[in-house]
């Protein structure tokens, strides 16, 4: 290579010629790399947080643990690990909307959302969250009224940040699990809010 | 250090654009690259702030200009070659030149590394300084012009914010990304009123909460 970065081969070819190194030294196993791909692709995702989210709208004890102990409270349903060591849960009401961006690199909790969206980890959305947060929101399609305060959190250390949307109204007869199913990714980053039973998302 | 991936306030950059039913990931190489950092990191020959300094410190025009995975990438193959693992010569012939390095462990299994998954990395220690701020404490961000890693955004320094909790002690990135030792801090929620930032512009009503190490702050006056 002529440099560090520059004139490189074509990127599938240079990742597929890194893995081949890495492989030959004995440093990484193939299969090892499979099963990371599995885990982030098919088993930990938005469904973990939207079960939280679930059982802290049904169960007022769970709730108040999350929103003191959201690294703990997370953990009783299972979810634990890398980037979602240190967790804290912030509330949203009819008074406070919170949403959460990392604008210095891509930090998201990972256990209970997954692997971060395209646009979360974009220059847009990172540059413009702190600046203009009611902007991006508008972007999504939430107009927040004026006196509504919004709370942007930069995850700057290893704390990761979950949003507790609002319990949509019309849903008292909905189970946890059908609650659950309402709960979108956007609305756990807070950049939407959880529609009734029914509405598109 | 003032770089590119510093992005907190700038204009110009566009509209958010979300991909609706977007995947985890888009190509096949993303999939690799990504798997790829997290096995080499269970090595534990860098450190999480190591690899996000190996990610950000590069000419503003590549970080901007380079995907996701890419700077994944760049990051990782910087890591290994300054670290003497992998040669970039060995990246461009496409096989290794030499055995594993001495002291490195062979590869981990798949269920050794789910258990490190699933352990993850505590970054809270004891053994930090007593914290020298409360919550309801006024503190300002200290300018610094740090030319290594760091975590206090441009956008916040030399601003007056109210602490409003401590996290506890928390490995400082700022020598850990360089090898100079944990260094333990306390780390704090910081409030900054929206337009103490922002300036008339932004609503009266917003704020923004940045976690801020006990080193980057001092009593405001």
């Amino acid at each position: 290579m002529a440099n560090q970065d520059g004139d490189a081969p074509p990127i599938a070819a240079r990742v597929k010629a890194l893995e081949q190194v890495l492989v030959e030294k004995g440093l990484v196993d193939p299969a090892t790399l499979d099963l990371l791909i599995d885990t982030y692709e098919t088993k930990v995702g938005p469904r973990n947080g939207a079960r939280v989210v679930a059982r802290a709208w049904t169960d007022p004890d769970y709730r108040r643990r999350l929103l003191d102990d959201a690294t703990s409270a997370i953990a009783e349903l299972g979810y634990t690990g890398r980037q979602g060591e240190h967790m804290l849960v912030v509330e949203n009401t009819p008074a406070v909307h919170n949403m959460v961006v990392c604008t210095l690199c891509s930090c998201y909790p990972w256990p209970v959302l997954g692997l971060p969206p395209v646009w979360y980890k974009s220059a847009p959305y990172r540059s413009r969250a702190v600046l203009d947060p009611r902007g991006v929101l508008r972007e999504f399609g939430l107009e927040l009224p004026e006196e509504v305060e919004v709370r942007v959190w930069d995850s700057t250390a290893e704390l990761r940040y979950l949003v507790l949307p609002e319990r949509p109204a019309g849903t008292d007869g909905l189970s946890e699990e059908e609650l659950a199913a309402l709960v979108t990714r956007d609305a756990m980053i807070g950049v939407a809010r959880v529609g009734p039973p029914g509405a598109r998302p | 250090m003032n770089g590119g991936h510093d992005l907190g306030g700038m204009h110009g950059l566009g509209p958010v654009e979300a991909e609706p039913g977007e995947p985890p990931f888009h190509e096949e190489w993303e999939r690799r690259a990504f798997a790829l950092t997290l096995a080499m990191g269970f090595h534990g020959a860098w450190n999480i702030d190591a690899s996000r300094h190996a990610r950000e410190n590069r000419h503003p025009v590549d970080y901007l200009s380079s995907s996701y995975y890419e700077l994944w990438l760049k990051g990782l193959e910087r890591l290994l070659a300054e670290r003497g693992i992998v040669d970039p010569a060995e990246i461009g012939h496409g096989h290794a030149a030499g055995p594993r390095p001495e002291g490195m462990r062979p590869a981990h299994d798949p269920e050794t590394a789910a258990a490190i998954l699933a352990r993850g990395g505590d970054a809270r220690r004891d053994g930090a300084a007593p914290p020298r701020f409360r919550p309801g404490d006024r503190v300002l961000v200290r300018e610094r012009a740090v030319p290594g890693h760091t975590r206090a955004p441009r956008y916040c320094r030399g601003r007056v914010g109210t602490v409003d909790r401590d996290h506890g002690g928390f490995v400082l990135p700022d020598t850990n990304a360089h090898g100079l030792g944990e260094a333990p801090q306390h780390c704090y929620s910081v409030r900054f009123a929206a337009r103490t930032l922002w300036g008339e512009a932004a609503s009266p009503h917003d704020a923004v909460y940045v976690d801020l190490w006990d080193g980057y702050l001092e009593p405001a006056p």
